[in-house]
């Protein structure tokens, strides 16, 4: 076995030099646009005192959920989170999982509906994200660093990856799911791929669409804390530091941060993504 | 009568190669040899026909005898393997995309069996889809959307979303919507097979009314020989995927082409049950050809409002007088009946299977149904011949 050795690592390792050496124009352009985001995005939202964001939030998550009790959980989650004194990390996560969030639908529902209409990028398409979809999470860190180094776009470049697949299945899905007789329809009288595309199949695909997206947020969340390990902060890096300091207490209240952050994202991306009533 | 559509050679065959299995097919090899050896399905083989302007045209057969996708060839929405349709002069085959786009946006409605409404639309958007696609202004397509809801009588319902609307107002939606864009031809595939019995009778009813006012080219599909009847100008009959026979409701019915259509229509109804006994009419008014002249069997028609009379002599029929015979002889000053009456009749007997009386009743004349001692019992015509077979159909609860 020592005789000959299958330079697995070595030839992945030559490719990634290539790639950060040519295309590192790409590279440095999407640093840029995530950097400026992930700023733009905290400065914001630490422009307000917590009470008046929690507020915001709370009003929010009524508006879009309809639901009295999600804003009375929203309300009190974040107070807690607040009271803990975790409430900085708590909005650098969530400024993490939106950009991603929204990189991922950017990239994802225009590769879903193109899996949906061509039977070629199908093919393509879907065994790749199987082979993404296998790989545990980490993974997904290593190209990060050659990439990007050590930090938040690294962490945003491998959460968009990570999450991106439920996007892309469920529009090509919800798309598929069109009713034959319906498409019959929209082509009997005469619709162009377009007309058809806008008028009929993603509104008809709009809950399905949703129903990605909201896997997309709670995948992005789930590896934005993991991405702590590449110094994406937040949250992650809470637990992190609580990890190496063998402080339990703290490494739960941060833990218990996130699961707070992430049943508000489900319980107000679920109302959304449900049937909306005709009136 | 001018031809609006004509089919020629049509073959749609279901496969990844359906040029080599046409080959295959008409070399001789049998269907079912082709499905096991290549697995290619046929869906329609050498179909030829042609559709009247203005006519209803149904097409009837079981499942899976191709009735779809004939239908959906004629609008290209499945693309034919082999042959050629014609619309008036237009090539359908052979229109490029953007073409055929035109002429389905201008020429063809087509309403669906399971109605096809867009769910997330209010029925006034849905009707209204035709003309967005080929973006006529707003305030132009909602009249003419409203107009088209009103012509199938669902005024004050077009802010409701179909899944708040019964099944037949939903195909009424669906028959607007085709009727909003006013194509010259509509094709409607098992339209009104999703009903329940009572609405799809009052459809049936609404579309006749409809069509009487528009004049459209309709092509029908059904199943269901009742349905048949009772809309169908002329009716083709399909059965694996080729025409089997094509004729008017009479012809099939008096002599059905083959074991199948013959099935066909006897599963349906009606030849045991019905009998000349039980589709004839009570004669009404009869004239007597030892007393009546010419006027008062005019008088007696008028009274009956009939254009023709029976004539008895000491209760046996001898023969019949038209009315505008009667008028003739009553010009020339004749006091009976002796020079207009017309004694070449068709009698039948009251227990003749209905069936039977399609080959013996002429198209304007009627039938008398008498019995042993040529007493007149009673008189068939065309159209409660035809009403009675649908009606018996009905009545024994088939399909
Ligand atoms: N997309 C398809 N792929 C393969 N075979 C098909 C396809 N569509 C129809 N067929 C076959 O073609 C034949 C005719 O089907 P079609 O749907 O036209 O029948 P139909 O008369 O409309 O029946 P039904 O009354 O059930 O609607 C059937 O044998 C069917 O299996
Ligand atoms: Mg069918």
């Amino acid at each position: 076995m020592d005789l000959f050795r299958i330079p697995v690592g070595r030839v992945i390792e030559l490719g990634l030099d290539l790639i950060t050496e040519h295309l590192s124009f790409a590279t440095k352009a999407f640093s840029g646009i995530t950097e400026s985001g992930i700023r733009i995005l905290v400065d914001a939202m630490m422009f307000f005192p917590p009470w008046a964001l929690i507020a915001i939030f709370s009003v929010l998550a009524w508006t879009l959920s309809r639901k009295k009790s999600v804003a009375l959980f929203t309300l009190m989650g974040f107070f807690l989170i607040w009271n803990m004194g975790l409430w900085s990390p708590t909005v650098s996560t969530i400024a993490l999982v939106l950009i991603a969030t929204l990189i991922a639908m950017i990239i994802g529902l225009p590769m879903g509906i193109l899996a949906a209409l061509s039977r070629g990028a199908y093919r393509v398409i879907m065994p790749i994200l199987d082979v993404m979809q296998t790989l545990p999470a980490f993974v997904y860190l290593i190209p990060a660093i050659p990439f990007f180094g050590l930090g938040a776009v690294g962490a945003i470049f491998a959460t968009v990856i990570f999450s991106m697949p439920p996007a892309i299945r469920l529009t090509c899905l919800g798309i598929k799911q069109v009713p034959v007789e319906m498409i019959d329809a929209a082509d009997a009288f005469g619709s162009t791929t377009a007309q058809k595309l806008f008028k009929l199949q993603l509104p008809m695909a709009t809950p399905t669409i949703m129903a990605g997206i909201n896997q997309t947020i709670m995948l992005a969340l789930s590896m934005v804390v993991i991405a702590a390990m590449i110094g994406a902060g937040g949250l992650g890096g809470e637990v992190w530091k609580a990890i190496q300091r063998l402080e339990a207490g703290r490494g739960f209240e941060a833990g218990i941060a996130i699961v707070i952050v992430a049943m508000v994202l489900d319980r107000i991306m679920q109302r959304l993504g449900g049937k909306k009533e005709p009136v | 009568m001018k031809e609006k559509i004509v089919v020629k050679d049509l073959y749609k065959i279901f496969g990844p190669r359906p040029k080599h299995a046409l080959t295959m097919l008409k070399s001789g090899v049998s269907k079912d040899e082709l499905m096991e050896k290549t697995g290619h399905g046929v869906g329609i083989a050498d179909v030829s026909f042609h559709v009247n302007e203005g006519e209803i045209l149904v097409v009837m057969g079981l499942s899976g005898s191709g009735k779809s996708t004939l239908v959906r060839c004629i609008n290209r929405l499945i693309e034919p393997t082999a042959g050629k349709i014609f619309l008036e002069d237009i090539e359908i085959t052979a229109l490029t995309k953007k073409e055929l786009r035109e002429v389905r946006q201008r020429r063809f409605g087509m309403v669906f069996q399971h109605f096809a409404l867009f769910p997330h639309r209010s029925a006034l958007k849905n009707v209204e889809y035709g003309l967005e696609i080929q973006k006529v202004d707003l305030a132009q397509r909602r009249e003419k959307a409203m107009q088209a809801l009103e012509q199938v009588g669902l005024k004050g319902w077009e802010n409701s979303y179909p899944s708040q609307l019964s099944g037949g107002m939903q195909q009424r939606v669906g028959l607007a919507r085709a009727l909003a864009l006013d194509p010259d031809i509509m094709l409607m595939d098992e339209a009104f097979s999703a009903l329940d019995p009572l609405i799809r009778r009052d459809m049936q009813d609404e579309l006749l009314t409809l069509q009487d006012k528009m004049h459209k080219t309709i092509i029908f599909i059904s199943h269901d020989l009742d349905e048949a009847l009772k809309l169908g100008d002329r009716i083709v009959l399909m059965m694996d995927g080729m025409i089997i026979q094509e004729g008017t409701a009479e012809e099939i019915l008096a002599h059905p082409a083959n074991e199948y259509v013959q099935k066909f229509v006897e599963d349906v109804n009606l030849s045991k049950v019905l009998t000349a006994e039980t589709v004839m009419k009570k004669p009404g008014e009869v004239a007597s050809y030892a007393y009546d002249g010419p006027k008062a069997a005019l008088w007696k028609m008028k009274q009956a409002g009939i254009s023709s009379i029976f004539v008895q002599h000491k209760n046996k029929l001898v023969g019949i007088v038209s009315a505008d015979d009667a008028s003739e002889a009553l010009k020339k000053g004749e006091m009976n009946l002796k020079n207009i009456i017309n004694t070449d009749i068709t009698k039948v007997l009251p227990a003749t299977p209905a069936l039977e009386l399609f080959t013996l009743l002429g198209e304007n004349s009627p039938l008398a149904v008498v019995d042993e001692d040529d007493r007149l019992k009673g008189v068939i015509i065309r159209g409660a011949l035809l009403a009675a077979l649908s009606e018996g159909a009905q009545n024994n609860g088939s399909v």
